[in-house]
């Protein structure tokens, strides 16, 4: 079984604070504690790369030494930072004669990286390395009737295609059903939240999600679960002011998918930051009490 | 009134533009490019845009250097890569779409009263002094930046909602070993000298 070791990033230790509180008790759960990397920096993100990608893909390179130092592949829950290491990670090791100078600075500061590594989604490896058969032995509360849309956004899906298919990826889905719970077939679920655009252009952050929210309320579904930070708070923060813009109640829970899986292993809800909601969940643990009825 | 010549000649455009272009962004595909439009038609943001991404490759391919530096279509572009994947002639448009950022920045023609190339290069320089981001004082920096006292306060709810649940965070992140972090990009920016 491949090794890793886990590489936070910057949002989960803000705004993304529940996918941290729900995925680190999820992965000692499983028999699998994630120890953080030490003195790990920010992966630049999608910014690095519109100023300067020499420097995106060096800074980069010092997380990963610090990773091969304890030779261990990285683990990154953000989607963000999962493709800007990956990124990084396929340049450094790919022989250009940039990458080579890159690889030589980071050595002459003490950072070696001899590229030896995989960058890695914790969802792959519930999936791939732990497998789903073994999930399934392990849960110990049923999701039953709850209806989840299965929301994974741009870029774990693209443009490295090896996760999952691009447009209509089903990991996400598959490892909901082995819980008890009801995947949706929910068609948005690779169209864009608008990643860091839709913070700072609200136009675009309320047209884009206004789609996402109504097409999973459409499917019937009770939560959107998703996988990355931005794509969690793209779609939750700006809900009240949709309903106002668009008239239509589309509001509705926006949950990371290591917060149901814990539910299911039957980890305390206290202990996955479910208290970190902005959206009611109300509705939600109505019907979990109930076995998928909407009857309160 | 005035009566203006709308015609771009041949001799205004910039021909080693597509070159320096496709030695930057690692894509000889550009070339390939047969105009179809799926990359305009993937695009979740192409409303918004000044060019969509089909007219954007077609004026690198044909030099319109200084329109599409002043654009602001590479800035709306949110990295989403669905057109990356889709298109035919393997295009790598959104590297594409970072060159051009790029180089916008480079030539000073980016569009320096829009918000995204603000954030862009706030959250770099916050990162080149702390290694890390703290998600509040990015946005501050930004809208210091944009000489924007008035936006912030749309955000009033907002923060209030993420203060109540805990997840607006007023440390100022930053590494442990700054040293090496700090001389390691020194390094790097030496070298492209």
């Amino acid at each position: 079984m491949r090794e890793f070791i886990y590489y936070p990033g910057c949002s989960v230790k803000a705004g993304g604070k529940h996918y941290e509180e729900s995925l680190l008790p999820v992965f000692k759960e499983i028999g699998m504690p994630l120890d953080e990397m030490e003195d790990w920096n920010c992966c630049g993100a999608t910014a690095y790369f519109a100023v300067d990608e020499f420097m995106a893909a060096a800074i980069c390179g010092r997380n990963l030494s610090i990773a091969e130092k304890e030779g261990k592949n990285v683990i990154a829950p953000c989607a963000g930072c999962y493709l800007t290491m990956k990124k990084s990670n396929t340049f450094l090791k790919s022989g250009h004669e940039k990458a080579k100078k890159i690889l030589t600075d980071l050595k002459n500061n003490d950072c070696e990286y001899k590229g030896s590594l995989s960058v890695i989604h914790p969802l792959e490896v519930l999936t791939d390395d732990i497998g789903l058969d073994k999930i399934r032995e392990m849960v110990k509360n049923k999701l039953t009737g709850l209806k989840v849309a299965c929301y994974y956004g741009c870029q774990v899906v693209r443009p490295y295609t090896e996760f999952d298919d691009p447009d209509y990826p089903t990991k996400m889905d598959d490892l909901m059903e082995a819980i008890g719970a009801t995947p949706v077939d929910y068609t948005a679920k690779t169209r864009c939240c608008g990643g860091s655009l839709a913070g700072t252009l609200e136009e675009v952050g309320t047209g884009l999600n206004y789609v996402l929210l109504k097409e999973a309320k459409k499917k019937g579904a009770d939560v959107i679960v998703t996988l990355c930070p931005l794509c969690q708070f793209n779609l939750e923060i700006p809900q009240n002011k949709i309903v106002a813009k668009y008239k239509e109640d589309v509001r509705i829970p926006i949950l990371y998918f290591t917060q149901l899986l814990g539910l299911a292993l039957g980890i305390p809800k206290e202990d996955l930051g479910f208290s970190r909601s902005i959206i009611s969940l109300d509705k939600m643990w109505a019907k979990l009490r109930n076995g998928g009825s909407n009857e309160q | 009134m005035e009566i203006q010549e709308k015609v771009i000649f041949e001799g205004d455009l910039d021909s080693t533009f597509l070159d320096e272009i496709k030695d930057k962004s690692f894509s000889d595909e550009i070339n390939r490019c047969i105009q179809c439009g799926t990359c305009s038609s993937s695009c979740p943001m192409v409303t918004y845009m000044d060019y969509t991404p089909r007219k954007i490759i077609a004026m690198v391919k044909h030099g319109f250097k200084d329109e599409v530096l002043k654009s602001f279509t590479p800035w709306l572009c949110a990295s989403c890569y669905n057109c990356q994947v889709k298109c035919p002639s393997q295009i790598k448009i959104t590297d594409v779409m970072y060159t051009l950022k790029r180089e916008a920045i480079k030539a000073n023609t980016y569009p320096s009263k829009f918000p995204i190339p603000a954030l862009a290069q706030e959250m770099t320089k916050l990162i080149a002094k702390k290694g890390r981001s703290s998600e509040l004082w990015l946005v501050l920096n930004m809208y210091i930046r944009l000489k924007d006292p008035i936006s912030p306060l749309k955000y009033t709810s907002t923060g209030i909602n993420l203060m109540k649940t805990g997840r607006l965070s007023l440390k100022k992140e930053k590494i442990k070993n700054l040293k090496q972090f700090h001389s390691l990009l020194k390094a790097v920016t030496e070298e492209k000298k």
